[in-house]
């Protein structure tokens, strides 16, 4: 039997869906790049488009995914959710149990053998929510590659358990305080090394953003779990869902699982964005429903900006959506019409997380939270007949110590002095 | 008809002279003293002045130019305040203005407008960090009739054939970075520098500026000795953020561009130097 993650599913699965040569989704992509970065850009996007049709390359990958990620990973229903919320069936494609715990590692052991295969000895990455940071960090280790995190110190301050995952992974962790000091100001610092060491070191992007080839690249890595995911609803369910949910940052778990569902015209895939405090500027990272058009990082897509072309802040309780652009694919989906995209606040989120994490004893990452608290909704008004597939792209570990600021768990805290409850 | 760029290399070439292209961020530390930044540089013997607008997320900038920016995003300055200052300083300023700019703001404003109002306030060329000639087609046609110079950037890690492209598609002059990196003040010249300038030469006809990481009138003879023109950038918005609150930000700023041309221009004295 061919697993998902043969390489003559890998295989399949490339190819499909490329932009135009210049790295465009309709009006979306390109490579906004400063000169220095034009020639390693172009030498990576040779390097992947020799990789991904190179039977030895995918056969590595593959291997990697089953025995060392754990993949497949499994799709399951969330009976004591789903009956809480009354609607349609709820599926869960549980990529929190991936090795490190999130998705990342399946771009993150596909660019970081590339690296190899590029002779770079380096590797520098941008991580938010410290999840790419980990994976990135683990595919290192396995690997024998120097690695280099940028992070910045608002993130740092809030995912304290991943940044002390890297550094035991041997890992760099470099701290980033301009800006916003988030996931944006991380790629910027990322993108300074990578302009400096472009002759040996590698820039592992961790998401569907930058310049031609990574969004593409990083589709396509990502894509496993569709490709998965499709085969085992069929299975438990008999036939295909009626919408497939994720949350969406700059949207890598989210096209992951899109791709297995795109041609399904009958299936709806729906992204998630941070609504944050309010949709108001500075407060909310979502993208659709106050963006415009413009170019940041390298990419051209739906960005938060001021009149005058300046990056607006964000904010997000989850550091991994905290973020003012979004992956061009993700701009033409909408476009099309093929992808809708919607967002829940921060509050509506934690409720999810703590709904989750109560009735169905899983501990989701803020991250996937917000894509749970839209099924739920969703759900509720479906009837039992529907299905609703939800990526829960990463666990929740490293969220606990917002959620307990946040006042979650407290419960289990001792009573404090003059608490008469 | 030529503009102001070429017609400035024509000169510095008769007169047997390196250039001196000086860099500034538009509005640091804020718009009033950087128009009389920019007044101070022209006074002082720049070229050219490359004028920056400040953008809040300068992915092509080391940590000074980075600062500057936020200065000037702090005091108001915008894409709108730079072609304002550039306005207010024209009618005074003899050598040429170059923007300086990433993308996001121009395409904000509209390519055709921008180009429009850069050109009438003054500009003579405009120069974009994150858009290389892959990107740069219709951009460049706009510069181009707007009559201002396009002006594309050079790298080390450039292959012949988009040097031979930029060739053929850049106007007034051709700006050769000299190392890999991000913009800084270095202590000593790259030593790709005059290898870079050689093949830009063995391409174009357009002059040769070449800068990153300049800082020291030694550098500026070293370049001169490949190059038509050095730029320095990092130094001098070090030179004002250091100086902004001192009360002798304008005499520091034509003392610096004093010291940087002390070995390139003509000897007062008659000595043995090409007058």
């Amino acid at each position: 039997m061919t697993t998902n993650s043969s390489p003559e599913r890998i295989a399949g699965r490339t190819g499909r869906r490329d932009p135009d040569e210049r790295g465009y989704f309709g009006a979306y992509g390109g490579g906004f790049v400063p000169e220095t970065l034009v020639a390693p850009v172009e030498e990576l996007r040779a390097a992947y488009f020799s990789a991904r049709t190179d039977e030895q390359f995918q056969a590595e990958l593959a291997t990697l995914l089953e025995r060392y990620v754990g993949r497949p990973t499994p799709v399951y229903e969330a009976v004591r959710w789903s009956n809480h919320i009354g609607g349609a069936r709820l599926l869960l494609k549980r990529e929190d149990l991936a090795h490190t715990g999130a998705h990342k590692i399946n771009n993150a052991l596909g660019q970081a053998l590339l690296a190899v295969r590029m002779g770079k000895r380096r590797i520098v990455a941008e991580t938010g929510a410290g999840q790419h940071g980990v994976a990135t960090a683990t595919a290192c280790a396995l690997l024998g590659l120097e690695c280099e995190v940028y992070m910045g110190v608002d993130d740092i301050a809030r995912q304290g358990l991943n940044v002390v995952r890297m550094r035991l992974l041997g890992a760099t962790v470099t701290p980033v305080d301009s800006g916003s000091r988030t996931l944006k100001d991380a790629i910027n610092e990322a993108m300074r090394d990578w302009v400096t060491t472009v002759e040996h070191t590698h820039y592992l992007l961790g998401s569907v953003l930058g310049p031609h080839p990574y969004p593409l690249m990083v589709r396509e890595f990502q894509s496993v779990i569709g490709a998965e995911a499709r085969d085992q609803v069929l299975a438990l369910v008999g036939g295909l869902p009626t919408a497939v949910v994720a949350c969406v940052g700059g949207g890598s778990n989210a096209l992951g699982i899109f791709d297995g569902f795109v041609d399904d015209a009958a299936v709806r895939l729906i992204g998630v964005e941070a609504g944050g405090e309010a949709i108001v500027p500075g407060r909310h990272a979502a993208r659709f429903a106050a963006g415009t058009v413009g170019v940041l990082q390298g990419t051209r897509s739906i960005i938060l900006q001021d009149q005058h072309g300046n990056i607006e802040p964000t904010h997000s309780v989850s550091a991994g959506l905290d973020y003012a652009s979004v992956g061009p694919e993700h701009a033409w989906l909408r476009d099309l019409g093929r992808a809708e995209y919607t967002w829940v606040s921060d509050t509506q989120a934690l409720h999810a997380f703590q709904e989750i994490t109560k009735l169905e004893g899983i501990i989701p990452a803020l991250e996937s939270a917000h894509a749970l608290a839209h099924a739920a909704d969703l759900a509720a008004g479906l009837a039992r007949e529907d299905v609703v597939l939800v990526n829960l792209s990463g666990r929740g570990d490293k969220d606990v110590e917002i959620v307990t600021q946040r006042g979650l768990g407290a419960s289990v805290a001792p009573p404090t002095e003059g608490d008469d409850a | 008809m030529s503009g102001r760029i070429t017609d400035t290399f024509r000169r510095l070439k008769t007169a047997g002279r390196t250039g001196l292209v000086t860099y500034v961020t538009g509005g640091d530390p804020d718009l009033a003293r950087s128009t009389e930044i920019v007044r101070a540089l022209d006074r002082a013997g720049s070229d050219v002045i490359e004028v920056g607008v400040p953008f809040s997320d300068p992915l092509a900038d080391g940590p000074v130019i980075q600062r500057a920016s936020e200065r000037a995003l702090a005091a108001g300055v915008t894409l709108t305040g730079v072609l304002k200052l550039v306005s207010q300083v024209r009618a005074d300023v003899h050598a040429a203005i170059v923007l300086f700019t990433y993308v996001n703001p121009v395409f904000r404003m509209g390519t055709e407008q921008f180009a429009a109002r850069a050109a009438a306030v003054g500009v003579d060329g405009v120069l974009v960090l994150d858009l290389p000639i892959e990107e740069a087609g219709p951009f460049r046609q706009t510069i181009v009739n707007a009559g201002m110079d396009p002006i594309f950037l050079l790298s080390p890690t450039t292959t012949d054939h988009r040097l031979q492209q930029a060739a053929d598609l850049g106007r007034g002059f051709l700006y050769g970075i000299s190392r890999l990196g991000v913009t800084g003040a270095r202590d000593e010249v790259a030593s790709g520098a005059s290898a870079l300038a050689a093949r830009i030469r063995a391409v174009s006809a357009l002059p040769v500026a070449v800068g990153f990481g300049l800082s020291r009138p030694e550098h500026i003879r070293e370049i001169g000795e490949c190059a038509d023109a050095a730029v320095v950038g990092s130094a001098l918005v070090n030179v004002i953020a250091q100086e902004a609150e001192s009360g002798d930000l304008i005499p520091a700023v034509e003392r610096y561009i004093a010291w940087l041309r002390r070995d390139i221009d003509p000897d007062p004295g008659g000595g043995a130097t090409v007058v």
